[in-house]
């Protein structure tokens, strides 16, 4: 296979006018918590590791990535339901979670991202003592 | 602005594409008449196809799936994918969002007419499966030398 090409999506023969800056996918995500975090997962098919974006700014957490599919030269766009090869979501974190400690996985096209909650802020049980 | 990530769903980014989804219900997105297989818009998996004068080239936007569920067939000019994504949730979590799709989808394209059953080729990477359809030679176009 030659190198990856940016997908291309032409309507009419034209390329898209709408420029693509500022037309994004939003990946389809799960969110759940358990006693250790949070952990996210998203669906961004296309995008490999080298090419996903996951920032923390504050307490900002931005995930971006931009699929690269490869594509013979000279393709006409028959169908298309995706129209940009760029995804982003962004989420705003809560204090208790430990931003510095995030670990990021790829595989398959599908990001899973663990927010594992500060030490000092994991779930305790508290006894109740009877006097 | 943006969306707490345990909270209330206020992201700016939904409140666009809420507005352009409702747009797009009131006015459609008119490109013709729909194909009549064709899902609704935002259905499991996003497909794209592609064609050049040799090939026809199918592309599955379906991250996370086991390839070996993947089930494909060419009846002519006619191509079926069928798959399972399953999603085990794990125990003892509590979910805020669950947007990804899991179970079973089926989706069917009309390619061109003149695509060969004979020469399909199916590859999987990044979550993308990429289905490449040769297409029959005697129908391409030809040079003509004139002598």
């Amino acid at each position: 296979m030659s190198e990856n090409k940016e997908m291309k999506t032409r309507e009419g023969g034209e390329m898209q006018s709408r420029s693509e800056q500022d037309v994004f996918l939003r990946p389809a995500v799960d969110i759940f918590e358990d006693g250790h975090g949070i952990t996210v997962k998203a669906d961004l098919p296309g995008v490999s590791r080298d090419r996903l974006d996951v920032q923390v700014d504050g307490n900002n957490l931005a995930i971006e990535g931009r699929a690269a599919i490869d594509m013979p030269e000279g393709m006409e766009s028959l169908h298309a339901d995706v129209r940009t090869t760029r995804f982003r979501r962004s989420f705003t974190l809560s204090n208790e979670l430990d931003a510095g400690n995030i670990s990021a996985e790829m595989k398959d096209g599908v990001l899973t991202l663990r927010l594992p909650k500060r030490a000092e802020l994991k779930p305790r049980k508290i006894e109740v003592s009877v006097g | 602005m943006l969306g707490y990530l345990t909270g209330f769903d206020n992201d700016v980014f939904d409140e666009f594409d809420l507005m352009r989804r409702q747009m797009d219900r009131m006015f459609g997105d008119w490109s013709g008449p729909a194909g009549i297989r064709s899902l609704a818009a935002g259905s499991f998996p996003a497909v794209n196809v592609g064609a050049s004068e040799e090939q026809v080239d199918i592309y599955v936007f379906a991250a996370g799936m086991n390839p070996k569920t993947l089930n494909i067939s060419l009846q002519q000019n006619l191509l079926t994918i069928e798959g399972e994504r399953n999603i085990e949730a794990p125990e003892k979590a509590q979910y805020y969002r669950q947007e990804r799709f899991s179970g079973g989808f089926r989706r069917v394209l009309t390619l061109p007419e003149d695509v060969d059953p004979d020469k399909v080729k199916a590859s999987y990477h990044d979550g993308v499966l990429q289905i490449t359809v040769q297409r029959r030679e005697s129908v391409r176009p030809r040079q003509i030398e004139v002598k």
